[in-house]
């Protein structure tokens, strides 16, 4: 029979069910419980890397709140860009009216999914990153082709990442949101690459259609690799508490 | 015996044990024999009667090879559907290429579904389940013209593939499907690809069947002809108003095929993770189309609801869903 359930008070229904509500007091009631060698192991992983910032870096955290805080990072950079994109010389002297419709319903739902993160994220008691300081190669918003491929590149990144990324997501109503904003990334990434190229809308690059027709997801550690190359010193993401 | 360490020890092959615990702490409420005190002689019995009911199938949730066996039937809905495209009259080559890709697609994930359950799988229903004209059987329904009028054939395509969006994205967070990764992420991973079909489709629709770059077609509100790449509102009821509004409505929330705390609401739906969005949620969206923060966001629907829509296409008899 259980020592720590015995040593201190006759434990009570109340007692048993009350600590389970959420982490924190499921980490006090270990606390409480005392000692074993598991319950000991669970309260250090519970503190695991939450002070493991690399300098220079901006680490997304752990668990569920990091994959927020991750999406919210790459929402930041795909909002941003959009951003610059309708002041650039494609979209002001270049583009026609449809590429101009089409960008700016991207610039609209970057947006909105970039505040949308911040307001969740601090809504669910949690910390948003800070805003990202992004770069780009020169006259990324000149021309058509560099502007399309850097969007398709963002876009094909993003869907990559929400589903690569899902598996450490706990909340099943975490997990639907980001299934409501992948579709929609989806959605533009075919756009995109339907504008770049008709009819590229799924291609070898990013679905696995060869083989099972699946989209080639990406780990985290994957695509804040090109991601960072977006993102200026001091604001590179590191993803090391996730997965 | 001791409950720490037995907690312990599940959670290290088992790392959701603790919410599962959670989500069903009602079995501590509802075990009987434990209403006042828990006796130390009583524990072993009541521990034991917390795991059975913990990992026992809940009632309404499916297991995993139920999702995929649903998610099976709508692919061959799918791929049935896509084999029908070969006497449409008057597609671009670029538009004739597309439909051969996403054909391919759709069997690939009909195969990959069958290799996945292996001897669960359900057996192929075949085309003779189907009558896409929404004749049940008759091959005289609403949508007769469907085989050579690419018109029609593009309407029903956007459907299934709408449909297919919201329901891969209202199974995910089913808890059995969230246990198992591999699972999960597959299955993602042809959401994003349904999701990539539906847009191309519909910009096929903008453009037309003869359209050379479909891409560079605008879209014309109330894009029940020429929709936008993504579902705006609910679509002014989608392709075919009146029989399509129920791919981009509400759907149920309780029983069989939901999943816990995901509430299944309809495609104009702007309140998202208890946030509001309108213009005035953030100063960044000052001057944003009420439109775009529907857009922003797809919805998921539970397997009845997408069932109810996919029996729409099946014969009189059918009992595939």
């Amino acid at each position: 029979m259980s020592q720590n359930l015995s040593s201190g008070p006759e434990p009570t229904v109340a007692d048993l069910d009350r600590p389970l509500y959420t982490p924190i007091k499921r980490r006090s009631f270990f606390m409480y419980a005392g000692a074993t060698a598991g319950a000991t192991a669970l309260v250090l992983a519970g503190c695991d890397k939450d002070d493991n910032n690399s300098p220079g870096m901006v680490n997304v955290g752990t668990s569920d709140v990091g994959v927020l805080n991750y999406a919210y990072a790459l929402e930041q950079l795909e909002a941003d860009f959009y951003t610059q994109v309708r002041t650039g010389t494609y979209y002001t002297t270049i583009a026609n009216a449809v590429e101009k419709q089409i960008l700016d319903d991207l610039y609209y739902h970057e947006v909105i999914h970039r505040d949308f993160f911040k307001a969740a994220i601090t809504a669910a008691g949690a910390t948003p990153i800070k805003a990202l300081t992004t770069v780009y190669p020169a006259n990324t918003f000149s021309t058509k082709a560099s502007v399309l491929n850097t969007a398709k590149a963002f876009e094909d990144l993003g869907v990559a990442a929400y589903n690569g990324a899902a598996q450490y997501i706990t909340k099943p109503d975490y997990l639907y949101l980001a299934g409501k904003i992948v579709s929609i990334e989806a959605r533009h990434a075919a756009i995109i690459r339907d504008l770049v190229t008709e009819g590229s809308f799924v291609g070898s690059d990013i679905v696995d259609i060869a083989g099972n027709s699946l989209e080639m997801s990406k780990l985290p550690s994957v695509v804040v690799a090109t991601a960072n190359t977006f993102l200026a010193d001091g604001s590179k993401l590191d993803v090391s508490g996730l997965g | 015996m001791n409950f720490l360490q037995i907690l312990s020890a599940i959670e290290k092959v088992d790392p959701e044990v603790y919410d599962r615990l959670d989500s069903r702490r009602s079995v501590f409420k509802h075990m009987s024999g434990v209403g006042q005190k828990l006796t130390a002689a009583a524990l072993p019995l009541f521990v034991g009667a917390v795991f059975n009911k913990v990992y026992a199938q809940t009632p309404g949730g499916l297991a995993v090879n139920d999702v995929l066996n649903f998610a099976l039937k709508l692919e061959y809905l799918e791929m049935y559907f896509y084999q029908q495209r070969t006497a449409l009259v008057g597609l671009s080559s670029v538009n004739s290429t597309a439909l051969s890709l996403i054909a391919t697609d759709e069997a690939n994930h009909v195969k990959f579904l069958r290799n996945t359950l292996g001897s669960a799988a359900i057996n192929d229903p075949t085309a003779a389940a189907f009558d896409f004209t929404g004749g049940k059987g008759s091959n005289a329904g609403p949508f007769a013209d469907y085989r050579t009028n690419p018109v029609t054939y593009l309407a029903l395509a956007q459907s299934f593939e709408d449909t297919g969006v919201r329901a891969y994205k209202g199974a995910a967070p089913i808890s059995s499907v969230m246990a198992n990764k591999t699972v999960l992420t597959a299955a993602l991973n042809i959401h994003s690809v349904e999701a990539r079909h539906a847009s191309h489709i519909r910009a096929m629709r903008r453009g037309g069947a003869s359209s050379a770059n479909p891409s560079q077609a605008a879209a014309v509100s109330p894009y029940s002809t020429a929709p936008k790449s993504w579902i705006s509102g609910t679509d002014n009821g989608g392709a075919v108003p009146g029989t399509t509004n129920a791919i981009y409505g509400a759907g149920n929330n309780s029983g069989a095929g939901t999943a816990t705390n995901v509430t299944y609401l309809a495609e104009d739906n702007n309140v998202q993770g208890g946030v509001t969005l309108t213009t005035s949620t953030s100063a960044a969206f000052s001057g944003f189309p009420t439109t775009a923060f529907t857009e922003a966001f797809d919805e998921g629907l539970d397997v009845g609801t997408v069932s109810t829509i996919a029996r729409l296409f099946t014969v009189t008899g059918s009992t595939l869903f």
